[in-house]
């Protein structure tokens, strides 16, 4: 029971009282949210991370297999960046503006670097169709030297006609 | 004094390499038969001058001479001897060596008997593998000798020279460095050796291709002469492959055996124009068909043979810039570089009269098969050439280095691949003359059919994975279509001339042992595609750190952390080894395992050896990551599952069976009278060594 003091105001007191819970619950607000935060992330989701990053000083190592004292160091930068809740992407950022391009597994789709997924392709292509013509020409040559012989025996021909073939063969190659 | 007797060596050697070279040239335009000879014995001194030499070397290498640099670098005092010589192809300018130790050899064999016939192609494989053993010299001779040894100047710095300096005193360390902790393993042992010889076997083809050229043969002469060259060549390259990557799995430590890393692929190329050279001039031989194309992939693969050396030995992957640096980068660079042009001039050159037989009969017809064959494994190439330089070019261009990594190879070369293997699943029955996809489809529905119920019965009980269950059925239909032509060669066999079932197969392979060996291996490359799709699509791993007692668990097995220690091993090593146990789902105990970290002092590297358990299903891999003694938190330990992953390995055995009998001489048909059977032996005998 409030006791009221000659010359203080009755509001004032549940104020103060109400000022002190709030203080209270925002203090406690961010307790509540440290113990709900994430545990250490485990090895693996720091190697799932790592796996598709190259160490920026050795040659083609991933990250998550390189032995070095400095790869184990950037490894625990990563668990550090998942447990501040960091996306891949995020991560894999980051690195790329410390260490250059060259931690990513494959060139970043700019600029020159379209040259990689570009040429392949249009090699392949120009092969396929200089195959196909150089068939096709050959086709037409044979035909117009030479009575096409459509009689070759298929396969599925009475047994007799694939035994005498594969003798045949074998006799050829004696 | 035995470095510079060594050393001198190799100078006569190089200077009686060019003579031959220039002997053979002058012999060919005077047409002096003397002056050919005198080429072909300056060649064949040459196998025994480096003999010599590389024995000094390995003398140096085992007695502990530390003054000379190479010693120093690739040996120690705690290395076992057996270890010492192989330090030989360990280190830059021994390889060298070994290199042209190599190409003098098979050289030398090639000519060692006096030609009866072809004696034209004479001067001009005389002139081609001289030059590449006089290229090969030269590099050791000026850039990278392992003869040099060190001094010490007035002023106390440590300088490395052939000859002595002026006021420079000889200098003698106390002990070396030792070889790579990393080479220090069997199979590292025998891969550079392995790979060697198929890089410098495939030389001799060359030679013949380029002696056909420029005399203007357009037969397939060639070919024949060079065909078991070409057959070891490729089971010698083969082999490297699959020990280098047998190597990467027991000992780099990662768990996998191929990483798409640049000094793999630069193996990879020579093989990928290799096989398509392979399998093309089979038919030129029956054909006369594919001349240019067969005269244009050997000489890719003579460029990529030197291309995958130079890759591997000049420091360019690195940095562009460490090329320009070592003296031996612009070297190989302008040697590939004529060699090329030279060739493909040539070939320019006689185009004309390289015209084939033309008898395509239809677009499945066994020789289009074989140009589509050549186009897949051309692709690949394409792929994995770009993708090795593209990083140089950038470098070059901007400055910025970029890393063309295992996503970009295999999203390029799976299609690629998977297509080959359907080639290989089809080319047997082209055998017997298709003309339209109806006679296709006959031959072929048995097999789709059982590689269809196989797909099925492991999309019920296995996976989902569409790529993976592709890459199953493909095995299933090859394999299939390919016991099928067995099962029904054999039959036919028995039907007519009343044999068993073993013993009509047992004629094939002698009658024909080209084309049925040649199935064996399309089987064994089936077991190896199984292995690779097993550890590619379904690998598991997890890491994590454990206390004493403690387990992981991973897929069907548990793994317990029983016990650790560290000891001195042989050859200096601090061996920190762990000892697990290892369980199955039933809780039953399997076996033990003994990951371990050894710690080489006079290298300062750690390597990190797994522990493996290897079974038909999968392999249990367990890596021991690290262990902080003053800590107590236990061992951090890296488990991983790799299914189907032997395949792979026996699928390499069965290959080399399969390469045996390919390269088995033909048996006579067993009606031939005795008589008749010794001119082919006398025929065989002809055409020099090369056979």
């Amino acid at each position: 029971m409030i006791t009221k003091l000659p010359g203080s105001r009755p509001g004032l007191a549940s104020f103060t009282f109400a000022l002190l819970l709030l203080a209270g619950l925002l203090i406690a607000l961010p307790l509540q949210s440290v113990r709900a935060q994430e545990p250490t992330p485990t090895d693996d989701e720091v190697n799932r991370i790592a796996r598709h990053l190259y160490c920026p000083v050795c040659e083609n190592t991933p990250l998550d297999v390189c032995p070095t004292e400095a790869c184990r160091q950037w490894r625990d930068l990563i668990r550090q960046q998942l447990s501040q809740g960091w996306t891949e992407s995020r991560i894999q950022q980051y690195f790329v503006d410390q260490y250059g391009a060259r931690v990513l597994a494959e060139p970043p789709r700019t600029g020159l670097n379209w040259l990689v997924y570009v040429l392949p392709p249009l090699f392949i292509l120009a092969g396929v169709i200089v195959l196909f013509r150089s068939l096709r020409s050959w086709r037409a040559q044979a035909s117009d030297e030479s009575p096409k012989n459509e009689a070759a025996p298929s396969s599925e021909a009475p047994a007799d006609a694939y035994v005498a073939r594969l003798e045949d063969e074998l006799k050829k190659r004696s | 004094m035995l470095a510079e007797i060594g050393y001198g060596i190799l100078v006569v050697a190089f200077v009686t390499a060019m003579y031959s070279v220039a002997a053979a040239i002058y012999g060919h335009r005077r047409r002096s038969a003397g002056a050919v000879e005198s080429a072909r014995r300056a060649m064949l001194l040459l196998w025994p001058l480096i003999t010599l030499s590389a024995a000094t070397l390995i003398y140096l290498l085992i007695s502990n001479h530390f003054e000379v640099s190479f010693v120093y670098e690739v040996t120690s005092r705690s290395m076992p001897t057996y270890l010492k010589i192989t330090a030989w192809w360990g280190g830059q300018a021994g390889s060298l060596v070994f290199w042209s130790w190599l190409m003098a050899a098979f050289a030398s064999l090639v000519t060692l008997r006096k030609w009866d016939r072809d004696r034209e192609f004479l001067p001009w494989v005389i002139v081609v593998t001289s030059v590449t053993t006089a290229f090969f010299l030269g590099l050791v001779v000026f850039f990278e000798n392992p003869f040099a040894r060190y001094w010490q100047t007035a002023a106390g710095d440590v300088i490395v020279s052939m000859f002595a300096p002026s006021h420079a005193a000889a200098f003698y360390p106390a002990d070396g460095r030792g070889l790579n902790p990393l080479l220090r393993h069997p199979g590292m042992i025998i891969h550079p050796p392995m790979l060697y010889l198929g890089f410098v076997s495939f030389v001799i083809p060359y030679a013949f291709a380029m002696a056909a050229l420029i005399t203007g043969r357009s037969d397939d002469r060639w070919i024949r002469l060079t065909r078991r060259w070409t057959l070891w060549a490729w089971l010698f390259l083969s082999f490297g492959l699959v020990l280098g990557s047998r190597w990467a799995y027991d000992v780099l430590g990662w768990g996998g055996f191929w990483g798409w890393d640049p000094v793999e692929i630069a193996a990879l190329m020579p093989w990928l124009t290799g096989t398509a050279f392979l399998h093309s001039v089979m038919i030129q031989e029956k054909r006369g068909l594919l001349k240019h194309w067969n005269m244009l992939l050997i000489i890719l693969t003579y460029a990529l043979v030197i291309f995958g050396t130079f890759l591997t030995r000049s420091g360019v992957l690195s940095s562009v810039h460490a090329f320009a640096q070592s003296a031996i980068g612009p070297a190989f660079f302008a040697f590939i570089g004529v060699t090329l042009i030279t060739s493909i001039a040539l070939l320019i050159h006689r185009w004309p009269e390289l015209r084939g037989e033309t008898e395509l009969r239809s677009m499945l017809s066994r020789e289009a098969l074989f140009l589509l064959n050549n186009l897949l494994f051309m692709s690949i190439l394409v792929v994995c050439f770009w993708g090795v330089i593209f990083p140089l070019i950038s470098e070059l261009v901007t400055g910025q280095k970029v890393t063309v990594g295992p996503p970009f190879y295999n999203r390029a070369t799976a299609p690629l691949f998977a297509s080959l293997m359907l080639l290989m699943g089809i080319a047997p029955l082209s055998a017997w003359g298709i003309s339209a996809v109806r006679t296709l489809g006959r031959l072929l529905w048995k097999s789709a059919i059982v590689a269809l119920l196989v797909t099925a019965a492991l999309f019920a009980g296995y996976t989902r994975n569409v790529m993976a269950l592709v890459g199953f059925f493909l095995v299933a239909l090859v394999l299939s279509i390919t016991f099928q032509e067995f099962w029904r060669a054999a039959q036919a066999r028995m039907r007519s001339q009343g044999e068993n079932f073993f013993s009509a197969l047992w004629t094939l392979f002698g009658r024909d042992p080209r084309r049925y060996g040649g199935y064996i291996i399309h089987i064994s490359m089936m077991l190896m595609a199984v292995g690779i799709l097993g550890i590619s699509f379904f690998q598991m791993q997890t890491q994590a750190t454990l206390s004493v007692d403690d387990s992981i668990s991973l897929g069907d097995y548990s793994v317990k952390y029983e016990s650790i220690a560290q000891f001195r091993g042989p050859d200096s090593r601090q061996v920190t080894r762990a000892v697990l146990g290892v369980y199955d789902s039933q809780d039953a105990f399997v076996g033990k395992l003994y990951p371990r970290i050894d710690f080489y002092a006079d290298a300062e590297q750690n390597m990190t050896i797994p522990g493996e358990f290897a079974s038909l299903k999968d392999d249990l891999y367990v890596l021991l990551i690290d262990w902080r003694p003053a800590s107590a938190t236990g061992a951090t330990f890296k488990v991983i599952i790799n299914p189907l992953v032997n395949w792979l390995w026996i699928g390499s055995l069965l290959f080399l069976v399969g390469i045996l009998i390919a390269a088995w001489p033909r048996r006579e048909a067993a009606s031939a009278p005795a008589r008749a059977r010794r001119p082919a032996r006398a025929d065989r005998s002809q055409p020099s060594a090369a056979d």
